[in-house]
């Protein structure tokens, strides 16, 4: 679109807002925004959110009356449009000057724009609301800076396969490539680290634009998509619009019927094998299919271990269930993988974290892979029947297949003796919290009646292991990026998303992470979520510090922090309700009290330092040779060599 | 591991700005190496094709191939190994060829491989030159002792033969 028409447009729809607004809106906040109350608090009446329907789809059905009743419309205008007919009803970010006349669309619509702090929290909870619902999540940032903040929970996205569409401005056309004030080439830098993204210089494509962005993103495998929106085509004018039915997408069409010959192979497989296990990841809790994970496990008697994005879709307290397996798994589950005569992996990638050295992972079994992503399968390890598909649908297929088995005692026995060989476990001591006591305590006091999100070290794991997910959507963490700071600010996003339900958020966390995205505590409590936070300080970054124990001759080189703030008063100076704990016997009424208090809520749990997370495979080691025994684990670690290990 | 072919892909992808970015990006974040890569317009004006030369054994093609076809705004993958083809290639060739003999042996050479000379100047001459790509490589070989000023091949375009045509 030419200048010309950017500038008539502009001075067109200035003249229109004028007239409307004396002050110029900044963001859709402020209409439910009261004023701070006296101890300068702010005390929020949020908007009550509609209940969101079963899925964006829903919301899309039939001719539905525009919110906007006559043209001309702006970009803006078109964009906010576009969105509520894509069912959004709410969005994470920051405005800036490039997307005013954005925000200034946002101001009448019925669409719940959320102000966060930093754009990194606004996409993280993009991220948490669309794991907790199962639907496309939206955040947004301006041109330049806004962009760049949204890079990390963008591959965040990417890595964990995420529905997530990134709105950013963009400088107005006749800039780009020239260097502007806060110009960023944000298509390019997020080329490699989105499904797709678009530049949109003419507004009349924004309507097919944003409806490719949320089929891409929340189709097939799921993921981040990205549009970038200058300023003059947000601020161009349109009398008429066009609602398209159709894409362009020629190219797309994710396969989601598995080839029948193929299930049929592996319905002959499980008939023939005797110690059959399925490996099940993120991509079944995409998929929704626990239902048939349950119905296969159960007519043909097989044991389930789960990745930790998998958590949730197999329920923990099934008898079938085995833990999660990998790095931190089980030592039962990492058996279990070892010696099992068939593997059955779906929507998992055999990452490496999982796999640890590949020609020693499941050597014994030949292996299935049920994912939708063609270049998933056979990436890492070859296997013997690949099916690309849908998991729920090409398990739906299979199920009527499989030959029922009456009983598999042998290895389920097997299994079972494994765990009581191993269970995970550490030994209490008198006056200290235990980090693992903490987590045992979590689960028993949630009873898992809440969405668990965590962050990334050592609490991540202990959290993997030791809090049973029954149910799939209610574990969230940052496993393929590992991204700390990702915690609190996805417990945000999963709290509105499930706040119709009346569910809780448990952000676990610890001093580390939490401390790069605490300032979303704003958010949380200015929209009175009842996110909980557990921080299990340990006064250092834990899971670094264990692999200078480890594999670095216990010098711990920056990985101990010798300045902490106190997170009680951090909590409060934003308003929420904030406690520590230091000794065990408190530690459950502690846990009692952050449950009941309404709204955002922090507890600071003092936690010994210096425990460590096992079981561990070394990175690149075998799956069946865990380090199980802290007391053996620094010689093990010796005895196999530093140069078997990358860093983390 | 498979041993190693040199393969020709053949991708039909939406004229849309970033595709070749995007598939520039997958070969280097990969380490893909590709020998030569060309995009041109087809007979549909909303694709381009891009025809694609690596070498690469079997489980990295297959690895090339899917991540290809992941791209939303790629229509047709297609490795064209196994595949009758017509391969051509084009090649500008700038021979210095000085004194009087030497110039009319080189042009000789050019005119042997039916190539044409599209500029002549006192101190040289450029020579274009189509074909299969063995027949590129000889005439470069055949000219290199005359005194190779400057050149430029265009890659490799390929299609599938008809599948009427006689083989
Ligand atoms: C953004 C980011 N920076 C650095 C790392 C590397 N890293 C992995 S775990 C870890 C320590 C985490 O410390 P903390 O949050 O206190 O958790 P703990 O291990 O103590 O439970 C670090 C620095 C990372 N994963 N993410
Ligand atoms: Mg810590």
């Amino acid at each position: 679109m030419s200048d010309l028409d950017a500038g008539s447009s502009k001075s067109e729809s200035r003249s229109k807002r004028d007239t409307t607004h004396k002050i110029p809106p900044v963001h859709a906040d402020r209409a439910n925004r009261p004023p701070l109350d006296d101890a300068g608090r702010t005390r929020i009446t949020p908007r009550v959110l509609a209940p969101a329907s079963e899925s964006a789809a829903a919301c899309r059905v039939g001719p539905r009356r525009s919110y906007k009743s006559q043209g001309p419309w702006s970009g803006g205008e078109i964009l906010t449009e576009a969105l509520l007919r894509e069912g959004v009803e709410i969005l994470f970010g920051i405005p800036g000057g490039v997307l005013l006349s954005l925000f200034d669309s946002f101001y009448h619509a019925p669409i719940n724009m959320i102000l966060v702090r930093h754009e990194q929290g606004a996409g993280h909870m993009a991220e948490g609301y669309a794991r907790a619902t199962g639907r496309v999540g939206v955040a947004i940032g301006t041109s330049g800076p806004g962009a760049t903040n949204l890079v990390t929970p963008i591959t965040d996205a990417w890595m964990d396969s995420v529905p997530v569409v990134f709105l950013t401005g963009q400088v107005a056309s006749n800039l780009i490539g020239a260097d502007a004030f806060q110009e960023a080439d944000i298509t390019g830098i997020t080329r490699p680290i989105t499904k797709h993204n678009y530049l949109v210089k003419n507004a009349d494509d924004l309507p097919r634009v944003v409806k490719e962005a949320f089929h891409l993103a929340g189709t097939g495998r799921p993921g981040p998509v990205l549009i970038d929106l200058p300023k003059d085509m947000l601020m161009s004018a349109r009398d008429e619009v066009s609602w398209p039915e159709t894409m362009r997408l020629r190219g797309y069409q994710p396969t989601i019927e598995g080839h029948a010959g193929q299930i049929k192979r592996m319905a002959e497989l499980i008939a023939a094998s005797k110690r059959p296990l399925l490996y099940v990841g993120g991509g079944a809790i995409a998929s929704r299919c626990t239902a048939e994970l349950i119905a296969l496990s159960e007519k043909a008697k097989i044991p389930v271990t789960l990745t930790s994005m998998g958590l949730g879709a197999f329920p923990a307290e099934h008898p079938h269930y085995v833990s999660m397996l990998g790095m931190h798994g089980s030592f039962a589950a990492n058996m279990a993988v070892s010696h099992c005569d068939l593997l059955l992996a779906i929507g998992a990638r055999f990452d490496d974290r999982v796999t640890g050295r590949l020609d020693r992972f499941a050597a014994q079994a030949k292996k299935v892979h049920v994912d939708i992503d063609p270049a998933s399968v056979s990436k890492n390890v070859k296997v013997d029947v690949p099916i690309v598909g849908d998991a729920a649908t090409v398990l739906q297929a299979l199920v009527p297949q499989v030959k029922p088995v009456d009983a598999r005692a042998e290895w389920l026995d097997q299994i079972a003796a494994w765990q009581k060989e191993h269970p995970y476990g550490y030994s209490r001591r008198e006056g200290e919290i235990l980090p693992q006591q903490v987590l045992e305590s979590i689960a028993k006091v949630t009873r898992g009646e809440c969405v668990y999100t965590t962050d990334v070290g050592q609490h991540q794991m202990w959290a993997c292991q030791w809090i049973p997910v029954n149910e799939p959507h209610r574990f969230i963490s940052s496993c393929g990026l590992g991204t700390m700071g990702f915690g609190f600010p996805a417990a945000v996003g999963a709290a509105f998303g499930v706040r119709s339900q009346g569910l809780p958020v448990v952000c676990i966390t610890s001093d580390g992470s939490f401390q790069m995205c605490l300032q979303e505590l704003a958010v949380s409590v200015g929209h009175q979520l009842p996110v909980k936070i557990v921080i299990l300080n340990n006064g250092c970054l834990g899971m670094i510090r264990q692999w200078q124990h480890m594999f670095f001759g216990e010098r711990y080189s920056c990985s101990e922090m010798n300045l902490q703030p106190d997170f009680v008063r951090l909590a409060e100076a934003y308003g929420a309700s904030a406690t520590r704990v230091a000794d065990p016997k408190d530690l459950n009424k502690a846990l009692k009290w952050l449950m009941a208090t309404p709204g955002t809520a922090l507890l600071d749990v003092v936690t010994a330092r210096g425990e460590n997370v096992y079981p561990m495979v070394p990175a690149g080691g075998a799956s069946d040779e865990m380090i199980l025994d802290p007391k053996e684990a620094v010689a093990i670690a010796q005895r196999l060599g530093f140069e078997s290990f990358e860093a983390d | 591991m498979s041993g190693t072919n040199r393969h020709i892909i053949s991708a039909l992808v939406e004229n849309e700005h970033g595709v070749l970015a995007k598939v520039a990006g997958l070969f280097a974040a990969r380490g893909f190496n590709i020998e030569s890569l060309t995009v041109g317009p087809t007979e549909d004006t909303t694709l381009s094709r891009m025809t694609i030369v690596l070498l690469a054994d079997d489980d990295t093609l297959e690895q090339v191939v899917k991540q290809l076809r992941r791209v939303p705004t790629m229509v047709k993958v297609q490795d064209y190994l196994d595949t009758p083809t017509i391969q051509r290639e084009m090649v500008l060739i700038r021979v210095q060829a000085g004194d009087g003999s030497r110039r009319l042996e080189a042009l000789e050479v050019v005119n042997v491989f039916n190539g044409k000379v599209v500029d002549l100047t006192p101190k040289d001459f450029t020579a274009e030159l189509t074909g299969s790509e063995n027949k590129i490589q000889a005439i470069v070989d055949c000219l290199r002792p005359y005194g190779i000023k400057e050149l430029a091949r265009s890659g490799k375009v390929a299609m599938t033969r008809s599948p009427t045509a006689v083989r």
